[in-house]
Formats: C-alpha cells, structure tokens, sequence
C-alpha cells in the first residue's frame, strides 16, 4: 500500500506522536476539553502506524531504522519485528481504551494536576512503544530508564505520605535494578562482542562463542533481576507499593506499560541476546523456570489474603508476569508461544481488572472487597467484565487467558517437565480461590450491614463504562479469534 | 585576524580586566557589558580555532612575537585542548551572563573589581590549557589560582579563612609543580612541552631517578589542585563558602583544567609507555579514584547543604576522570576526556540551578528544594536534567562518559573501579531522589493541613510560581539542553576531537 520507505519513517512516527503531543498538551492546559483532544489525535496517530506496520510485518519484513549514531560503534537503533510488534500492538490500542477511561476518571474524581498527569501518560507511552521497537540493547535500556522517570509523578500524583513512600519503592527498585544490574551487564556484553545488535531468531544469540559459563550465568541473571519491573521475586515489592496511584495508572502500570516492558525486556534479552541454544546448553532456562515458578505460587497466595481489591491484583499480576517469562523459559515452541501471547491476553485482562476496580471506587469510594457485597446488582455492567476478566486470569475458555494456558501447558509436556505442570495446575486453582469469590459475592452476596440493599442500577459514567465492557470484550475475541495475535508469534518462533 | 585567534583569546580577557578595574564610576551596567564583550570574543577566537582544529586535522602552533620555540613561548591548540578551550569559554561566558543579578547581590560595593578578577581568572585558565611550555603553564596557573583566592574570599561567612587554607594548599601544590618541572630543566635544558617530550624518550632519561623525582613532584601537585582524595580537604569548604557568581565560574572549570593538565602532562610531556611501564602506579591510583568516588558521592549524601553536597560531587567526579586516565586503554581515555567536557557542563547546570533557589528563597539548606516543582518549574526541570546526567541515564551525557569508563575498566580488569563507579552511581541516585522528592512533593505537614479542610491535593495549586529572572534562566536552560545536546553527540565530539588525541602506547 504505502512504499518502503514509508515504513522506514513509520516507527518514529509512532514514536513521535506521544512526544509530539506534550508541548500540546502543556498549552491547551486551560482548554480541558482540547487538551483531551490531543490525547486521543496521538493515540489515534499511533495505532494506525503500528497497525500498517503489522501489516508489513506480516508480509515478512523487518523495518530496521537507524536513529542516531551516539557512539562511533553504537546506534539509538530501532527495529520492527514479529514480537516488538505484539508489545507495540497491544500497547498503542490500550492506550486509547485507557485514555478515554482516564478522563473520566479523573474528571468524575476532580483530581489536581491533569496536565502533568496526561503529559506524564503520554511520555511513559513514548517510552513503551520505544522499548518495544528497540534493535538493541542500548536503545532498549535507553526508553526503559525513560519509562521509570516519566511513571514517577504518576505513581507519586496524590502528593501525600502514602504517596511518597510508595513512589520511594517504586523508583528504588527499578533504577537500582537497572542501573546497578542491567548497566554493567551490558558493558561487560558490549566488551565481549563489540555488538549490542538483537539476533534476528531466537536461536543463536549475540554471546560470542567461548564466553566462560560462570560470566554467562551471572549476566543472564544480572539481567533476569535487573529489569526489575518484570516483578520476579525479591524484586516484585515495588509492585504492591505503587498501588497508592490513581487507578488508571494503576492499569496503566500493571497492564499496559511498565511491566509489560519489564517482561518484554526480559524476554527480548532472553531470546535474542542470550539465544535457546545457550540458555540450553547452560540449563539457564529451567533454572528460571523455577525460580518464577516459586513467584507464581507464593504471589498467588499472597493475593488471596489481601481484602483491598488493587493489592489483591497486584499479586494477581506479579503471579501472571511469570508465566510470561516461565514459557520462554521452557525453550520449547510451544512454551515460548505461550509466553509471548499472555502478553497481549494478560493486559487485555488485567487492564478490565483494574478499569472496574476505579470505576467501583468512583461510583461507590469502595476499595475492599469485603464491602463489595451485592454490588455486582447495582454495577451489572463493571462486575461482568470483571468476571470476565476474572475467567482470562484463571484461563478458561473461551476467554483469552485459556489458549495461554493450553500453550504453556503444551510446552511443559513437550519439556517433560512434570513439575512446571503441577505448578501450572496449582496457580489455575489458587487464581479460582482468590477471584472467583469477589464475583460472587458481588451479584449473590449480601450488602454489608448499614447499607440498604439498592436495587437501581448507579453504575460509574459512560466514559469509563465504555472502555471497561470493550476491553472486557477484547479479552473475549482474543479467546476466540486467537489467530490474529497468534500469526505474529509463530513469527517469532520460524 | 584569525592567525592571531590563539592570543587574542587570553589577551582580550586580560585587558579587559584592566580596564574593569578603571570603568568603576560608570556603574554596574559598564562593567557587566564590557565582561560579557570581551568573554564573548574571547569565546569566539576559541571557537574559530576549534572549527580550525576540526576542518584541518592539524595542531595550531602560535609563536608569541615569533620568536621559535624551544626559546620562544609556544601556544599550542591541538585536538585535546581545542576542547577544553571551547568549554573554558562557554562556561565562562555563560556564568558571566548568569552574574547580572547574583554578582551584585554579593559585591554590592566593588563589583567592577570582582569582574576584573572575574575576567583574569578566565585568562588563566584559557591560557593554561592553551600553553605549549611547561613553564607559561606554571604561570598562567597562578594567575587563575590567585584570581580565584581573591573571588572566593568574597563569600559569606567564614569564607576568607576556608580560602586561606585553600591558598596553602593550592601554593604547596603549585610549588611542587614548580619544583617537578626544575628537576626536568636541569635534566633537559629545555621547557617547551614538545621539546621535553623529544627529549625524554631518550633511553637514558628512562631510568633516571631525577626525571622521576620530576614527574612525581608535578603529579602531587597537580593532584592537589585537582583535589583529588585524599588531598580534597581544601575544595568542599573553599567552594561551598563562595557567592552564587564565584561557584559557578570556579567550580566547574578549576579542577577540569587541573585534570587536563595531569593529561598533558601524562601523555604529552611524558608518554603512556613511560607513566605505565617505568612509573607503573596504575594500579594505586585506580584505587585512590575508586575510594574517591565512592566515598565523595557518599559524604555528598551526607550533606545538608545544597552547595557542599555538589562540591563533594566534584571530589567523587574527579575520581572518575583520574581513573579514566590512568586505566591505559583507549576507552578509559575517551571517557576521561569526554567527560571533562560532560562534568564542566554538569557541574555548572547543578550550581546555576542550585544558585537560582538561592537566590529565590533565600537558603541553601536541602529545604529549600520544597515545591521547587510548583515554583520554579524551569530550574527545576533543568535540575532534573542534571541529576540524570550524574547518574548516567541516557541520553543525557553522563551515560555516554559513564559508558566508556565501565568499557575501559572493564577491558583493564580494573573491577574495584567498575563496582566504584556502579556504586557511586546508585549512591547518587538515593541523594538526587532525595532532593527531587523534596522538591516534588513539597512540605508534607503543609499538605497534611491543607488535606483537613479542603479537597485532597488541591494545596499544591495554591503555592505561586516565582521563577528566576530571564539573565539567570537563560543560561541555565542553555547548559540543560547542552547536556542532552552533547550525549546526543557523542559520536561527533569522539569522532573529530578526542579520537585524534588518543596517545600511542594505550
């Protein structure tokens, strides 16, 4: 449709557009009306570039763009492939789903400081589409560190203790991690090979042959805990902390942006800098399997003592992160496809979570689920959703979250390793434990005592029920059209 | 007109002073006019030659009233110093623009003599950075130092006797220099930095005890003027006690040019092979940067002045660029060199912004930073965009110096500078976070109380915006984009500067 050379310029475009609309947005800051405005032209600009991309991928190209020579050997590098293109699809998509809810969120709350706050979303999304088209290791390090900075005022937005100590933990963990792990472990890359450049499979890797096992292993988990906002255990506490934000960054965070390039960090270094064939060669890959096993279970079982319902999914999403990183860590094709799809299939979900736990908090200023009690009768709306969204978490059909699960089962069977599946079967069990009842309760519980038992409906306004029933519906197709996101990841493996 | 550029640029500044020291009856305005005209030429001359350097590849040798060198004074621009030149007079100049307001505010009396000492001091280190003989450079260095005792005793409080400990230090320094580079005189017989250089690759000087003694003597004394630990007492009390004007100029440039002058000398007057194989401290001094930087930036952490907190960064940066130099491989060269370039630009973004809260609110305690968000927001952003550079986040340039001396150190197997660097790093990034927290969140107990009777996070509105004035934010955002400018460049600057002065050997 458009020639090459357009899609050469079509990423920075992409990339461009949520930079672009700062200055915009920072002048129309007593135009509320036209500042919102701009939010959704750039989302909006942003999604058609990222879709005409997917298109080209599809058709077996690779855009490769080199942005600024930085360094006599190292480029600001972008490259578009299969798997930054599921990141990049399901991030500039969300994004206008969560700009619509954020407004009326924000709006129905009267919340201070819009501005800084739709300035800061629009950075942090620049951020997340420029990590998920990185073509190499610096470039990737580079929008992740811009990510941590421009989430910082979203997470810190109410100004107040809570605040403070949350948006403390939050910057701590993700800028110790990756100043103090990922930095020198890229250097002492770069030294080693001279070539920070991803591989183009997921096979060979970039580590130069006749590297010491012990550098090899210390690097690859210098890496596993450095890109901190994945949430692997011990570097997961940020997570819970950063709850004290607004909801939408909230969903924001725990959905679309931050820890999604977490594991798509992990991943990417995973795959294409380290290489199957290494990680095998090294028994790499099971030895993470089990340690973001041990995250599943414990994260799971933290989450079902947790009554205020943002802490409960966030130890909901710290437990799902790893299943994304565990089917890459598998090394088997089936596995890693397992992996990579709950990327798109866990913020499909996780987002209608977090949407319905602000619009409860906006119509009702409930926040525990013990006070929740009968409220799926007045919310009819938000509390189907979120059971929805509910049955993507546990993975059963028709829902998203199942053809995760048959994939990542597949492939510990494939890997023979009997214990991943116990692992796999228990977190199913323990995510029906601590979600189900939530949505029960909601539509046959009782109100709690004081309240009289409100038969109307009073459900959250339209602006943020829209956005909640569509990404509810998204994780539906995404269960029963599975193909779409699925082509791109069989990409990835061939 | 252009070949006289090299002169021109120490001689404009020094007349200038003169006159500044004679136009006191025409006021303020005058003398704050004539400053800034003459740094400008001053800085244009630099400028040109470095254009010059760049376009012909080749060295600018200047011979003051032509006589010949070895005999003659020799000005010498090659690609190392046409660098250091050109931030000499940006820093300067800027700092000069910056001055209309905060000059006067702490020489309310004799502001036309604080500018003379103001111009003469830039003369000085124009001219050491640009002097092709050991022996001008002696000179020119105590031109710069005692200009700079005369401008720091003018600070505040007990100012006049952290200077004087700073003039015992900064003598006993340049005396040992003085007496290093006799010891090279009566081996060689000569004093231009060329010559010297001829001279002592001889295989008789290799082993000579005095030639040794010579280099020694110069490298503890310029240790001292660089301040590098453990003979860093003087530089936190010398600096933090200064006015707003005087901390801007000296303490971004002073101890850069020191350290150029250690390169000089390291690898123009003696040579990589001689300073790693015959002298082989490499690895002492490593150590001695590793243990500066970490313990400056932590000692930096522990302050609860503004302006003592940044001094201590310069002592833990120094650490950086000593190491960088003395890890004798390309990489750790490039990012010494690179960053005597990104620290001058640093240092002086972190003083101008800390200068303007000052100014502003009237403290220098780490208070002061409360709400800055709010009420500055320019200075706060470019503040912003200083911390990162200390901490290296891309792509700001302190990632770029920070990259090249991880790979070297990494290439030299120097692993105490590697977890120096690392831990510095985060150790800066706990106090910078400190500081911004302070000053995005505001007072907390003021919120608390707004909180009770009015609607949750509202009080952060009501706190009105009182930026500094244009003189003061103009340079300011300059040096802020400067530092993204110049990480965004760094191919450039490595590719047609610091590549070409790599010395043989390393």
């Amino acid at each position: 449709m458009f020639s090459a050379a357009f899609y050469q310029t079509a990423p920075v475009i992409a990339l461009c557009a949520s930079l672009g609309v700062v200055p915009l947005i920072a002048l129309s800051r007593r135009h509320p009306n036209l500042r919102e405005f701009w939010t959704f032209a750039a989302a909006a600009v942003k999604f058609s570039m990222v879709l005409l991309l997917a298109g080209w991928i599809l058709a077996g190209n690779v855009v490769e763009v080199t942005l600024i020579q930085v360094l006599p050997e190292l480029a600001i590098r972008f490259k578009v492939d299969a798997f930054g293109i599921v990141f990049a699809l399901v991030s500039s998509f969300l994004w206008i789903v969560a700009a619509a809810y954020t407004i009326g969120y924000m709006r129905g709350l009267s919340e201070h400081a819009q501005t800084r706050f739709f300035i800061c979303f629009a950075l942090s999304l620049c951020a997340a589409i420029g990590v998920a088209f990185s073509g190499n290791l610096l470039t990737l390090y580079l929008f992740y560190e811009m990510l941590s900075l421009s989430t910082y005022p979203l997470v810190a937005h109410h100004q107040d203790k809570e605040g403070r100590g949350g948006s403390r933990k939050y910057l701590t963990f993700l800028l110790g991690g990756s100043v103090g792990l990922v930095l020198p472990a890229m250097i002492i890359l770069f030294t080693l090979g001279g070539n920070l450049t991803f591989a183009d499979n997921i096979h060979t890797g970039i580590i130069p042959a006749g590297t010491g096992d012990t550098l090899v292993t210390c690097l690859f988990f210098a890496c596993l805990f450095g890109f901190a906002k994945n949430g692997v255990m011990p570097m997961h506490a940020w997570l819970p902390g950063a709850m004290v934000a607004p909801t939408p960054v909230s969903a924001l965070l725990h959905a679309v942006a931050v820890v999604k390039v977490g594991v798509f960090c992990t991943t990417r270094v995973m795959l294409y800098v380290f290489g199957i064939d290494l990680m095998d060669a090294l028994n790499l890959g099971i030895v993470t399997a089990y340690i973001v096993s041990f995250t599943i279970v414990t994260a799971s079982i933290i989450a079902m003592t947790r009554d205020n319902l943002k802490a409960r999914l966030a130890y909901s999403t710290i437990s799902q992160l790893s299943y994304i990183i565990l089917g890459v860590a598998l090394l088997t094709p089936a596995a890693v496809q397992g992996g990579i799809i709950h990327i798109a299939n866990h913020a499909f979900a996780k987002i209608t979570l977090f949407f319905c736990a602000g619009a409860i908090y906006v119509a009702t200023r409930k926040k525990n689920i013990s006070e929740m009690g009968g409220l799926g009768r007045v919310m009819p709306f938000t509390f189907g959703a979120f059971a929805l969204a509910s049955l993507s978490m546990i993975g059963a059909p028709p829902v998203g979250g199942f053809i995760t699960k048959w994939y990542l089962l597949t492939g510990a069977l494939d890997a023979g390793q009997m214990a991943i599946i116990l692992v796999l079967v228990a977190s199913t069990m323990l995510n029906i434990v601590y979600f189900a009842p939530v949505t029960f309760q909601a539509f046959f519980g009782r109100a709690p005592d004081g309240e009289t038992g409100d038969t109307g409906i009073r459900e959250a306004p339209l602006i943020m029920v829209a956005p909640i029933v569509a990404a509810a519906l998204l994780s539906l197709l995404a269960g029963i059209f599975p193909g779409v996101m699925m082509q791109f990841v069989r990409m990835v493996i061939s | 007109m252009m070949d006289q550029a090299p002169v021109l640029m120490i001689v404009v500044p020094v007349f200038a002073s003169l006159a500044l020291t004679l136009i006191g009856p025409l006021g303020h305005r005058a003398a704050y006019g004539l400053l800034i005209a003459s740094l400008s030429l001053s800085l244009t001359a630099s400028l040109a030659m470095l254009v010059q350097v760049v376009q012909t590849g080749r060295a600018v040798h200047y011979r003051m009233g032509d006589w010949m060198p070895p005999m003659g004074i020799e000005l010498v621009i090659d690609h190392l110093s046409a660098g250091v030149l050109a931030l000499v007079g940006t820093c300067s100049l800027l700092t000069a623009i910056y001055s209309l307001h905060t000059a006067r505010q702490d020489n309310p009396d004799r502001l036309h003599h604080y500018y003379a000492l103001f111009a003469l001091l830039v003369a000085g280190l124009l001219g050491m950075t640009a002097a092709g003989d050991v022996f001008n450079l002696y000179v020119l260095l105590e031109i710069s130092a005692l200009s700079s005792y005369g401008m720091l005793a003018r600070g505040r409080g007990p100012a006049y006797y952290a200077t004087f400990r700073y003039l015992v230090m900064g003598t006993i320094g340049a005396c040992f220099y003085l007496l290093g580079v006799g010891y090279l005189y009566i081996m060689t017989g000569s004093l231009n930095m060329a010559d010297l250089a001829e001279i002592l690759s001889r295989p008789e000087l290799r082993e000579s005890v005095s030639v040794r003694i010579g280099f020694t003597l110069i490298i503890l004394g310029i240790w001292i003027k660089m301040a590098l630990f453990p003979l860093h007492a003087w530089l936190p009390n010398a600096y933090s006690r200064a006015g707003t004007t005087t901390a801007c100029l000296i303490a971004p440039l002073m101890t850069k040019v020191s350290v150029y002058v250690m390169l000089r000398m390291m690898y123009t007057v003696f040579s990589a092979d001689y300073v790693f194989q015959q002298i082989a401290w490499s690895r002492l001094v490593i150590f001695l940067a590793s243990a500066a930087a970490v313990l400056g930036m932590i000692t930096a952490l522990s302050q609860r002045d503004l302006r003592k907190m940044l001094t201590y960064i310069i002592v833990a940066e120094i650490g950086y660029l000593t190491g960088g130099a003395w890890l004798a491989n390309t990489a750790g060269y490039t990012g010494a060199v690179y960053h005597i370039l990104a620290d001058g630009i640093i240092t002086l973004c972190l003083f101008m912004a800390v200068g303007a809260i000052i100014y502003r609110t009237g403290e220098s305690r780490a208070a002061a930073m409360q709400g800055i968000f709010q009420r500055m927001p320019v200075t706060a952003a470019v503040f912003l965009v200083g911390a990162a550079s200390v901490l290296g986040i891309p792509p700001t340039c302190g990632f770029f110096s920070k990259w090249y001396l991880l790979q070297g150190a990494v290439q030299a197997g120097a692993w105490v500078f590697v977890a120096a660097l690392i831990i510095a790093g985060l150790v800066a990034a706990v106090m910078f976070f400190k500081l911004l927290e302070k000053a995005f969140f505001g007072r907390l107990d003021d919120l608390m109380i707004e909180k009770s009777n009015g609607k949750p996070g509202t009080a952060a509105l009501k706190i009105r915006m009182d930026e500094a004035p244009l003189t003061m934010l103009l340079p300011l955002v300059f040096t802020g984009a400067a530092l993204v400018g110049l990480g965004i460049y760094t191919n450039e600057v490595v590719q047609y500067l610091i590549r070409w002065s790599v010395p043989s050997g390393i």
